[in-house]
């Protein structure tokens, strides 16, 4: 039941993009068309969840037990960038349709705050190991359904007539914060509802 | 040579202003712009690493092998962004607790990555300075704009530092009995700072004529 919870309110109502301002920059940058955002959005769930494994073990194994808690954004980065590394060699080795589906936007991931956001996020949080790893799953999906759905609103959007000084970027980040505007229904309501 | 190392500066606060123009760092700028003492602490701490990153990818830029150059910025990025991490707990406790994940962050800021990627590894160690004196300059004064409106419309108020009997909030008089609430949300950050990107783009391009 509490997975249930923390997997809503990841996706809904503490949605990364919309809600939290985390991972901006891909969501403006990647949403040009759909295929790229739904490829981009898989690759960053993927990597989210694991990081969320690992950065938790290095936590709790590692830096507490050491005393080592200031050296956390260090390790963490690092963590997720030879992660990121590591995940391109493997799908490059062992699906190359994959890696042709991923491999462009997986060195775009070390950058995304969204990743190191949810590895401090579940530190701040004190979620256990598989908390961390649902909250890390249900975030990176909450970031694909929204930039999924700005993609498309943006491609709608290359074909109706705005005005020359709003068109790209600056109509995308109104269409989003339309999105936010109805993200905003979502709220702990919700959850106390569904869940009782 | 001398308009040259003003150029320098120059272009990161106007003409490639790293929030306005690039579309760089964006999680912050909207992230800590609730209120101007953030945008504040925020600018600070990033003009500090994006100093010292700056200077010290410049020194680095024979050293370190090109395979991995990616990783070894971003631990040099990464160890004076822990250095601020401190010594903002330490002095600055609220701002601190504000800008909370926010400032571990600065680590992923595309800015201070792109720099010294596209800049400090090919330039010299002055000019890398004043490059990132240049962007971080252009960076605070983006968000500072945007918290100031931000804070003004949405709860009516500034904040700035306290001092003597000054408690260091300013309220503006019906702004602050009714508040555009709108403004202080995250729906309200993105539709700002649409129309603000909107705003820069038609202005440019009237001046240009």
């Amino acid at each position: 039941m509490m997975y249930i919870g923390l997997f809503i309110t990841y996706i809904f109502i503490n949605n990364f993009i919309l809600t939290q301002f985390l991972g901006i920059c891909p969501f403006i940058g990647v949403s040009k068309n759909s295929e790229a955002a739904i490829g981009m959005g898989m690759a960053v769930t993927f990597v989210m969840g694991i990081a969320s494994l690992i950065t938790y073990l290095v936590y709790h194994l590692l830096l507490l037990p050491l005393n080592l808690t200031y050296l956390q954004t260090l390790s963490f980065i690092l963590v997720i960038a030879s992660l990121v590394q590591f995940v391109e060699m493997v799908i490059q080795k062992n699906s190359p349709s994959l890696y042709q589906a991923l491999g462009i936007f997986l060195p775009l991931i070390t950058t995304n705050c969204a990743v190191l956001g949810i590895a401090l996020i579940n530190i701040t949080s004190g979620y256990n190991l598989m908390q961390s790893f649902v909250a890390g799953v249900a975030a990176g999906l909450g970031f694909t359904l929204a930039l999924v759905l700005m993609s498309n609103i943006r491609e709608r959007l290359d074909l109706h007539p705005v005005r020359k000084a709003f068109r790209g970027v600056p109509i995308a980040f109104i269409s989003g914060g339309l999105m936010a505007l109805a993200f905003m229904a979502f709220d702990k309501s919700l959850l106390t509802n569904l869940l009782g | 040579m001398a308009e040259n190392k003003i150029a320098i500066v120059s272009k990161g606060l106007f003409k490639e202003n790293p929030v306005f123009i690039l579309m760089l760092g964006l999680c912050p700028t909207l992230g800590v712009t609730t209120q101007v003492i953030n945008a504040l602490g925020m600018g600070v701490g990033v003009i500090f690493v994006l100093v010292f990153s700056n200077i010290f990818v410049s020194l680095l830029k024979n050293i370190i092998p090109p395979s991995v150059r990616i990783p070894s910025y971003i631990v040099i990025i990464a160890a004076f962004v822990t250095i601020v991490e401190m010594v903002m707990h330490a002095y600055a406790p609220s701002i601190y607790q504000s800008l909370g994940i926010f400032l571990p962050l600065i680590v992923v800021n595309c800015i201070i990555l792109g720099r010294a990627e596209a800049f400090a590894n090919k330039n010299t160690i002055v000019d890398s300075f004043l490059d990132a004196i240049g962007m971080g300059l252009g960076f605070t004064v983006a968000i500072i704009l945007i918290a100031l409106i931000r804070e003004v419309f949405g709860s009516g108020t500034i904040t700035l530092f306290a001092m003597g009997g000054f408690d260091g909030v300013i309220k503006i008089p019906l702004l602050y009995t009714y508040p555009v609430r709108i403004f202080t949300l995250a729906a309200g950050a993105l539709l700002l700072m649409g129309y603000l990107k909107g705003f820069f783009e038609w202005f440019s391009k009237r001046k240009r004529g």
